[in-house]
Formats: structure tokens, C-alpha cells, sequence
């Protein structure tokens, strides 16, 4: 028998560190696992015997990158469980404050981390030394990104305004202006963006993935809709525990989530994307067009082209929110504290990200449970990596690593939300 | 990509960026250095991050001279510091994998250089972290580390 071993122990360009493990017996790939080293993180128990209302600040700490998913989520379930709706301005300000963050959030990925795999790089500075001006459209579309979190959220990072009920301070239509010249700007580039990567060069494959997003009524989900699949499932957030389950895998520290009927499925842009393409709006439907990318795109390397797609239709529709924005009466609708179980499924940049919080009547949060995105495409992502790596076990080692990096890559994974720490082990024996 | 901030101040524009993450035991420690800092030097501007990349970088842009502050680990005695002249040569990126995120320190200042923002006086100092879990302190190596750094920047700023 001919055993073969690829490790990579330092897996880069992809936010976090973990490692990944492939290995393959008699040219076939047997398994491939990722592990995750870091301890569990202990946000859910953090929160527990804390006030309803501190949950958004403490959750959106779980992650630099998608702070604003968090504390959507928190929201969200806190509402639920306090028998609360927020609409109108409020809600739509919401929305426009996850646009900046989907704007923020993918183009990093895009520019930073993903294209060098198409243009042969090894990262973003090499890239910038040939392609400065790119990098500098990807740089400048990400600060439009920031703006909108910065004058929502108070700051770039970690937003302060955000509040169980609405916001602390909500903005003036004349504030919003000068962002709307910004995201005008920002539209043009992202346009760009998706021209550029729709002329990448990649591999011709398909996975039969079970896509997993919320379906928004009319609009591109971001922070509400009922859980949908390409396989019929059709839930409300309320639901989600008696259809997905989490398990502990030997060789992570993060849960792997599955569906109980059928196993692994995969939330993201592409599950987004196959669920909801026809409300992305006019001019980010015609570019998914013009880029080629059908009613479904079922290749994972191809995410890049619907990240860029969804970057467009953020700009575009925090551009709508901002031309038809009233200012509320009141920043945010007043609660009172009631025990309940209240539960929410947003949509962050990744994929779908489920929260559920159990409250007691002082509104003391009695036990909390997150289940990030990464955590539900972790068992999706091994899936990939052993169907793709066995026509690539004739490749050189570095070739086969990089091809198996960049297979990780294709879905953004947030180790950090995850839990951590990642390292890659490609064993093929021989 | 210019800030445009500071296009009416006079002489050169300073900044001290102090990066890091409050709740992650010694990550906190470029943070620490910035509220330390706050009481010795006016005129300059001190800036606090948490490391992002492409954040670090926009800070930068426009910028005559930077002093940047963050924990690394290297191997090194917990709390040892050590100061980097990155004008002309890259950080040892080995050193500052703590980041969190794949994109961190490094990987900003070179992508600076590739783009010719780069400050042409850019300093790191660089503070050999212990314990980086959540929610954890600052170890007493680290923390004492701190006022020590706030001090030799004080004079490198001031040429003193």
C-alpha cells in the first residue's frame, strides 16, 4: 500500500490558524480533517448570569472581522425572546450597518487572501508589486466598508451603538449624505471587482452541496428570513435545534454542525447566492450575469466571483436605505425583561449564524448558545478537500498543499469564530 | 488613498500606532503602552488598533514617521522588548504570528512598501507576550514592560 502525507502546519492566508490533516492510501484520499488547537472559546458560558442587553457587546467580540453579525444575531434573539419587532428606520439601519460590514468583511477576502490563488502569488504584497492600482481599488472599497460601520456603530471595530431595541443615537439624513457619495464610488469599484474576478482561470468542478440560507421576503437576506435549503428544508430560527445538531470531532476543539436528516451542508455566498439570486437587486443580478455565474454555482472556487457579486449588491442597497432613510422618532423601542427563549439566525458574511438565549425574568441570560458559520461548513470543507485531492495526489507536494490551501480558502473560513489555531498535515504516503 | 487629515498641519505628521486586542492577556499590552503614552507626549497622534491589516495600513498612508507598538511572540523572555527600524527592511514576520487573523502586522507594513506608503521613518516596538487567552490580564513581565516602552518612545520621539 502506498502511503501518502501532506501537512501543512501553518495554514495561511485565512482568518485564524488551524492545520490541516489529508491523508491518502493507494492514490485515493481517505480523509481529510481539520483540526483546531485553540481552546473552545467560552463565550457562551461568559454570557450566562449577564443582562440581556450586554449581549451584543460581549458576542461582537467573538470575531474582528464580523463583530456586526454578532451583535445582529444577539439582537435578534433578544427581541425574540422579549416579545419585541423592530421595524422601520430602525430596521433598515440595521441592514445598511451589515452592508458595511458584508462590504468590509468580503473584500478583504477577495483582494487579500483569495485572489493571489487565481493570479499566482503568494499573497497580497507580492500582488501589489505588480498590481498596485487593483490593490488599491480592493483598499478603497473596503473603506467604504468602514465608513459605514464607523458613523453606524460609532467606531470602525467592534461597534458601541448597537443596542438590544435599536441604537444608542441614531443618525441625521444629513450625516448620511457624505457616505453616499463614498458608496457611489464604492458601487463603480465593485462593479470592477466582479469583471476582474469573473476572468480568473478555474478549475472545472462541482459539488452537490445541500445550500443552507435564510430566505429574506423579496430581498437578499442579511438579518432576517426563514432557514431554507436546496433540499426543502423551510424553518423558522425557532426551529433550528430540531434540524441541526452539533457534534465534538477527535481532531477539533470546534463543534461540527450537520443537519440530523441528511448531514453536511454548506451556508455561505454560494448557499446564499443558489437561495436568493433573484433578489439580489437589478444592477448586481445583471453582473452574477454578465460574469457568467448561472442561477446556481455549485464550484466553490468560483465564491470569489458571488463574494464580489454581494459586495455589489451591498453597496447598492446601503445606497437605497440611505436615499429613502427617515430619521426615527426614538433610537430604539423600550423593552422590558421577561424570561423567555428567544432565537435568531443572521446572515454574516460567512454564512449563517445562529443564536439562541434563554432568559430570566430580571432578563439575566440563563444559558446562551452561538453556533457560527464556520462551525456549520467545517464538515462541508473536509468533504471538498477529500473529493478534489484525490485527482490532485500526482501533483508536487507544494502544488497539492497550495491547491488544498486554497480549497480552505474557497470558503472564507473564520477559524477565529470558530474557536482557532489551524495547521495543515497532507499525508500521501509513498 | 491619502486620509487628507492632517493637510493643513505644519512639519511632519507623527503617529504612535499601539496595537492589540484589551482582552486577550498580553495582546493588550500595544494598548496599554497607548494610555501610558497619552500622559507623556502632545502633538503627536496616538492611535490604537486592534491589527487588522488593511486598518493598520490606511493609519500609515500619510504619515512622515510612524512608531508602532504591538506584543509578538518569539521564543524570548516574557516582557523582553525590542525595537525594529523597519524604514528599509521587513519585521521578522515569524515573530508576529499572534495576530489572530492570517493578515496581521507583517504582512500591513510590506504591503505598505509594495504600494509606496510606507513612512520613511517607521519604528516597531515589539513586546514578548505570555499568556494570550480571552478575557485573560497582562502578565506582570508584560505589564511592567509597558511604562518602559512608553518611555524609550517618548525619547526616540523627541530625538532625546
Amino acid at each position: 500500500m502506498i502511503v501518502k502525507t501532506i501537512k501543512v502546519d501553518q495554514l495561511a492566508r485565512v482568518e485564524g490558524e488551524g492545520a490541516l490533516k489529508v491523508v491518502a492510501r493507494d492514490g485515493v484520499v481517505q480523509s481529510a480533517e481539520l483540526s483546531i488547537f485553540e481552546p473552545p472559546r467560552f463565550f457562551e458560558a461568559f454570557l450566562r448570569d449577564r443582562m440581556y442587553s450586554e449581549a451584543p457587546d460581549i458576542t461582537a467580540r467573538i470575531c474582528g472581522i464580523c463583530p456586526v453579525a454578532y451583535q445582529m444575531s444577539a439582537i435578534h434573539a433578544m427581541e425574540n425572546a422579549l416579545g419585541v419587532v423592530v421595524d422601520g428606520p430602525l430596521r433598515d439601519l440595521r441592514r445598511l450597518l451589515y452592508c458595511g460590514e458584508w462590504i468590509e468583511s468580503h473584500t478583504l477576502h477577495v483582494y487579500m487572501l483569495h485572489a493571489p490563488d487565481f493570479l499566482g502569488y503568494a499573497g497580497a504584497i507580492e500582488m501589489a508589486r505588480d498590481h498596485a492600482d487593483i490593490v488599491r481599488r480592493g483598499l478603497d472599497l473596503k473603506k467604504a466598508g468602514n465608513a459605514i460601520i464607523a458613523l453606524l456603530g460609532g467606531r470602525e471595530i467592534h461597534p458601541i451603538n448597537v443596542r438590544v431595541g435599536g441604537f444608542y443615537r441614531a443618525p441625521r439624513r444629513r450625516e448620511l449624505q457624505p457616505l453616499a457619495e463614498e458608496l457611489k464610488r464604492a458601487r463603480d469599484g465593485a462593479l470592477a471587482t466582479v469583471r476582474w474576478t469573473a476572468g480568473f482561470d478555474f478549475p472545472d468542478v462541482e459539488r452537490d452541496y445541500e445550500f443552507v440560507a435564510l430566505r429574506g421576503d423579496g430581498e437578499y437576506p442579511l438579518n432576517q428570513g426563514r432557514i431554507v435549503s436546496s433540499r426543502g428544508l423551510d424553518i423558522a430560527a425557532a426551529e433550528y435545534d430540531e434540524h441541526f445538531e452539533e457534534s465534538h470531532v477527535e481532531h477539533s476543539t470546534a463543534l461540527h454542525a450537520h443537519l440530523k436528516a441528511r448531514g453536511a451542508y454548506l451556508t455561505g455566498p454560494l448557499a446564499r447566492y443558489a437561495l436568493n439570486a433573484a433578489s439580489l437587486s437589478p444592477i448586481a443580478r445583471e453582473a452574477a450575469r454578465e460574469a457568467g455565474l448561472g442561477s446556481v454555482c455549485a464550484n466553490p472556487f468560483r465564491s470569489i466571483i458571488v463574494r464580489a457579486v454581494e459586495v455589489l449588491n451591498a453597496c447598492d442597497e446601503a445606497l437605497r436605505i440611505i436615499d429613502q432613510y427617515e430619521e426615527p422618532d426614538r433610537p430604539a423601542v423600550d423593552l422590558e425583561p421577561r424570561a423567555g427563549v428567544g432565537f435568531a439566525a443572521t446572515e454574516a458574511p460567512r454564512g449563517m449564524l445562529y443564536h439562541r438565549y434563554q432568559l430570566h425574568a430580571d432578563g439575566k441570560i440563563a444559558d446562551a448558545r452561538i453556533v457560527p458559520p464556520t462551525s456549520q461548513n467545517q464538515p462541508s470543507i473536509e468533504e471538498d478537500l477529500k473529493i478534489f485531492a484525490t485527482a490532485w495526489l500526482d501533483l508536487p507536494d507544494d502544488a497539492l498543499r497550495h491547491r488544498c490551501e486554497q480549497t480552505i480558502r474557497n470558503h472564507d473560513p473564520c477559524i477565529s469564530c470558530a474557536t482557532h489555531f489551524l495547521r495543515l498535515d497532507v499525508d500521501r504516503g509513498g | 488613498m491619502s486620509t487628507g487629515a492632517d493637510s493643513a498641519r505644519e512639519g511632519p505628521r507623527i503617529i504612535v500606532l499601539c496595537i492589540g486586542n484589551p482582552q486577550r492577556g498580553d495582546d493588550a499590552a500595544g494598548r496599554a503602552v497607548a494610555r501610558a503614552l497619552r500622559a507623556l507626549l502632545v502633538d503627536v497622534e496616538i492611535i490604537e488598533e486592534e491589527g487588522e491589516a488593511t486598518r493598520v495600513l490606511a493609519r500609515l498612508d500619510g504619515a512622515d514617521a510612524a512608531y508602532i507598538v504591538d506584543a509578538c511572540v518569539s521564543g524570548a523572555t516574557p516582557g523582553e522588548i525590542r525595537r525594529f527600524d523597519v524604514s528599509t527592511s521587513p519585521l521578522p514576520r515569524a515573530a508576529f504570528g499572534a495576530s489572530t487573523h492570517g493578515f496581521g502586522l507583517a504582512e500591513a507594513l510590506e504591503l505598505a512598501r509594495a504600494l509606496g506608503v510606507l513612512p520613511s521613518r517607521c519604528v516597531v516596538y515589539a513586546i514578548e507576550g505570555e499568556i494570550f487567552d480571552i478575557g485573560a490580564s497582562m502578565s506582570p513581565a508584560v505589564a511592567a514592560a509597558v511604562d518602559t516602552v512608553a518611555g524609550r518612545l517618548r525619547a526616540d520621539i523627541l530625538g532625546k
